[in-house]
């Protein structure tokens, strides 16, 4: 079962690089993860490349497979005809390292500029509580294992490098929307997604909904909900005008 | 040489759920404290963690307490627990558990809002806070979130090659004083000094070829205690998973959550028996179901049914696979059927199991609400670990500590499932607390001595100094080979000492390897730098293996079959030798006080 594929994957560093073609064998039921681990024992021991569950369950394997954004570990061969050749390349949102490793520092600044989690005082007998209904629409979102394919696939950070600065990307708009949701959180950052996060940025072209692996609805759970409720803080006449002549309303 | 260098009260060495809930400890405690870890932040091996966190919170069963839950960690532990790690870890675990919802992490809840807890092996209450079956992510991500909120340093994809000693102020033994390490994104070197380090590295299971454990379990702190004077405890005991992937080859050792059993799934051969009935344990015959029809009771009357013998402690049933597939009564693949299809309906399992349902439509193709799994033996965890004073975490070296999987003691000779991420919790934030007072009363520090600094830095690029020598990759290949044939699930002592042999030979290789490329991200320097690591651990798990002459939790012996009482009696503590060799010493298992023992009475009377 098992046959010779063509690989190309892309070598160099922050100075540059380019496609370099292997050909290397694959066998039954193996991911590109398995290829790209073989072609590192046996043809190039020095190959960058980022894992660590080979699961779907961490996101560290994040690259792009024939272009598009996926978990390397997640992807089967047998998707591929084996006479296709594979082209692996790095996300392309970030900057890269070296082979298929790339600085995504970007995603830890932001999520470290997120206002944190705050919760409510727990009950006199010591515990929360909360209905099933109501934390399964914030555990949703606490699916999500920052693999930041949906960042990398993102048009707005992907084609405008400048844009980072404004805009957080959709992982962070679902963590927002998470906290947003969450029963026993107490801030509000509905000003903050718009005004510090760049909630306005995402024009909803849902492309992150596609590539999610975890298959969260990022897009139409998290994105357009939390649009609105920024929406209704912002336009409701009475809001708006306590805003203006007294002490901001604190959720 | 270039240096970059650091000063922190605590050093904390790995980022899963014990190294960020001592982090966590350390930095509310008042002392600046860094995490240095080999993946990203969120990353590590606490991630893949699936079914839940064992406490005794008592939200669905009121009969449940600490005394319960101290009983079966004790009793699936096979008695060789520390008593007081067990008895911390089962008074503590409920606590640390709550804490973990006021840092935002949302639990499954039950019908009255409180959360909600599921049955797994060997324990007598539905015990386990989850969420679906990826408990281990909630934690993961939870704690992440608080070391960003609290603003902990964190050293992201940085390897600790050495920790560094020195003579203590007060005359006393060679005491912490840092640690050495190199980024691996540039290759450059690090010095942390700091009077506290507190290892939270996790296990070794890349030392065998059939693991549930990711590249980053090479056991790096087992080593470096080793090195700098610290001793392991139990290192005989490794824990293989009943149930990982068997098919197709690429996902062998995917690990297949023990929920499945706990929610109802259970265990045939090749012939459609349940096999587990043909092996219930004389130690868990009063516990244990006897008939189908009682099994399958339980799980809705645990009054007035037992267990099913599906939810055994993991040693004995995945003793049973290793029996059944031996028998010539596997599945296709050399594994068994985990059937929960025809059990529950697709719905619920699609809602208790997720990710299992996601994996194995991925990875193997199989719809598991339609058809039978198959699965097999994973190594999966080691119960040994560095020796450490059960309230402090602390090591036999000052300013020394370790928890988690790293640490040895709390498991005794089995863990039972929910029981690590509850150590995790608990000996997290001891081993963090211990750790900032000792390092806040550390006025005068010890400065880093620049010959060791240069010496770890010579060690460490020797691989790039030798030309034309073997590549590290076969050297590992070799090694979990040889780990797998000889010193796995079931071990005789020719094999063993064959296995020592071998390990002697592949530490002659490692010591001649080479590697092509560069300091920057080079997997191929990064592995060479964790062999040695993995030799060390695989030696003391084949000497403490080869001298313990029975058979107990997860140290079977096909020569020695019985569990023997002067051994119930007897710890095995390694220790390296002046000359660097792997030195064991036999040492009695701690006495523990009457009044404790009384709990094995009381609740098996209840």
């Amino acid at each position: 079962m098992s046959y010779d594929a063509t690989f190309r994957v892309w070598r160099g560093d922050a100075e540059g690089g380019d496609l370099q073609s292997f050909t290397v064998a694959v066998n039954e039921g193996e991911v590109v993860l398995d290829v790209i681990h073989r072609l590192q024992s046996t043809q190039v021991g020095d190959l960058a490349v980022r894992w660590n569950c080979k699961a779907g369950k961490c996101g560290s394997c994040s690259a792009e497979i024939n272009g598009r954004p996926r978990l390397m570990c997640m992807t089967r061969m047998s998707t591929f005809g084996e006479d296709e050749t594979v082209t692996v390349t790095p996300l392309r949102a970030f900057p890269v390292i070296r082979d298929l490793v790339t600085d995504v520092s970007f995603n830890y600044e932001q999520a470290a500029r997120i206002p944190a989690f705050t919760p409510k005082a727990r009950e006199e007998d010591g515990n929360h509580r909360m209905q099933q209904v109501d934390v399964e629409r914030s555990q949703e979102f606490r699916k999500c294992i920052e693999c930041w394919l949906c960042q990398d696939v993102c048009h707005v950070i992907r084609d405008h490098e400048g844009n980072k600065a404004a805009f957080s990307g959709p992982r962070f708009m679902i963590r927002l929307a998470e906290l947003d949701m969450h029963p026993l959180d107490t801030v509000d950052r509905r000003d903050a997604a718009q005004d510090e996060f760049g909630l306005g940025y995402c024009n909803i072209t849902k492309c992150c909904s596609e590539v999610c692996p975890e298959g969260i609805h990022i897009t139409d759970n998290g994105i357009i909900p939390l649009k609105e409720r920024v929406v209704d803080r912002r336009f409701d006449p009475l809001t708006w005008l306590g805003s203006k002549i007294g002490r901001r309303p604190q959720a | 040489m270039e240096l970059e260098r650091h000063e922190y009260d605590v050093v904390v060495v790995g980022a899963g759920g014990a190294g960020l809930r001592a982090a966590i400890e350390a930095q509310e405690n008042g002392a600046r404290t860094a995490v240095v870890c080999k993946s990203l932040l969120g990353k590590a091996h606490t991630v893949m963690a699936e079914g839940g966190i064992a406490a005794a919170m008592a939200n669905l069963y009121p009969e449940d307490n600490w005394r319960v839950h101290f009983r079966d960690t004790m009793r699936g532990g096979k008695m060789l627990n520390h008593w007081r790690m067990a008895q911390l870890h089962a008074q503590e675990a409920p606590d640390r558990v709550r804490e973990l919802e006021d840092w935002g992490a949302l639990f499954d809840r039950t019908p009255d809002g409180l959360i909600s807890q599921r049955d797994f092996g060997g324990h007598r209450y539905a015990r386990l806070a989850h969420v679906g079956d990826r408990t281990g992510l909630e934690l993961i991500r939870t704690l992440q979130q608080r070391t960003v909120a609290l603003g902990i340093d964190v050293f992201m994809e940085c390897t600790v090659t050495r920790l560094l000693t020195g003579p203590a102020g007060d005359g006393g033994p060679d005491e912490v004083t840092g640690a050495f390490g190199y980024w691996r994104e540039s290759g450059r070197f690090v010095a942390w000094q700091a009077p506290s380090v507190v290892l939270a590295t996790g296990g070794i299971g890349k030392s065998y070829k059939v693991t549930s454990n990711s590249w980053e379990y090479t056991g790096d702190g087992h080593s470096l205690a080793l090195q700098a004077g610290a001793t392991l405890v139990n290192m005989e005991f490794v824990q293989f998973h009943p149930t990982g992937m068997v098919w197709p080859p690429s996902v062998r050792g995917i690990l297949v959550t023990e929920s499945v059993r706990g929610d109802g799934g259970i265990l045939k051969n090749s012939a459609g028996n349940r096999f587990m009935f043909d092996y219930i344990p004389d130690f868990f015959r009063k516990e244990t179901a006897e008939t189908e029809a009682e099994a399958d009771r339980w799980y809705d009357d645990k009054k007035n049914n037992r267990r099913p013998p599906e939810l055994l402690p993991r040693d004995e049933v995945a003793r049973a696979i290793n029996s059944e597939v031996k028998a010539g009564r596997g599945s296709p693949h050399g594994g068994v059927f985990l059937d929960i299809a025809s059990r529950r309906s697709a719905e619920y399992i699609r809602k208790r199991l997720p990710s299992m349902y996601h994996q194995f439509r991925e990875l193997a193709e199989v719809d598991i609400t339609a058809e039978a799994m198959e699965v097999g033996p994973t190594c999966h965890y080691v119960m040994g670990g560095v020796e450490v004073d059960p309230d402090t975490e602390a090591a036999r070296v000052p300013g020394l500590f370790a928890a988690g999987e790293v640490a040895g003691g709390m498991h005794g000779s089995n863990r039972l499932g929910g029981n690590s991420l509850s150590d995790l919790l608990v000996f997290g934030r001891r081993a963090g607390l211990a750790a900032a007072e000792h390092a806040l009363k550390r006025i005068d520090r010890t400065h880093l001595r620049d010959d060791a600094l240069a010496d770890a830095a010579r060690a460490a690029l020797a691989p790039f100094e030798r030309e034309g020598g073997e590549n590290p990759y076969t050297v590992q290949h070799d090694l979990q080979q040889t780990m797998h044939d000889l010193v796995g699930i079931i071990r005789t002592a020719p094999e063993m000492e064959q296995a020592l042999e071998r390990i002697a030979a592949l530490k002659e290789r490692v010591a001649n390897l080479s590697v092509e490329g560069h300091r920057q991200y080079n997997p191929g320097w990064h592995l060479a730098l964790d062999l040695p690591h993995m030799l060390v651990v695989s030696e003391c798990i084949a000497r403490a293996a080869l001298e313990r002459q029975e058979s107990r939790g997860g140290h079977t012996r096909d020569d020695f079959p019985a569990t023997d009482d002067e051994w119930a009696r007897t710890n095995l503590i390694c220790a390296q030798a002046p000359d660097g060799s792997v030195a064991l010493t036999r040492q009695p298992l701690p006495r523990m006080p009457a009044e404790l023992a009384d709990v094995f009475e009381e609740v098996s009377a209840s």
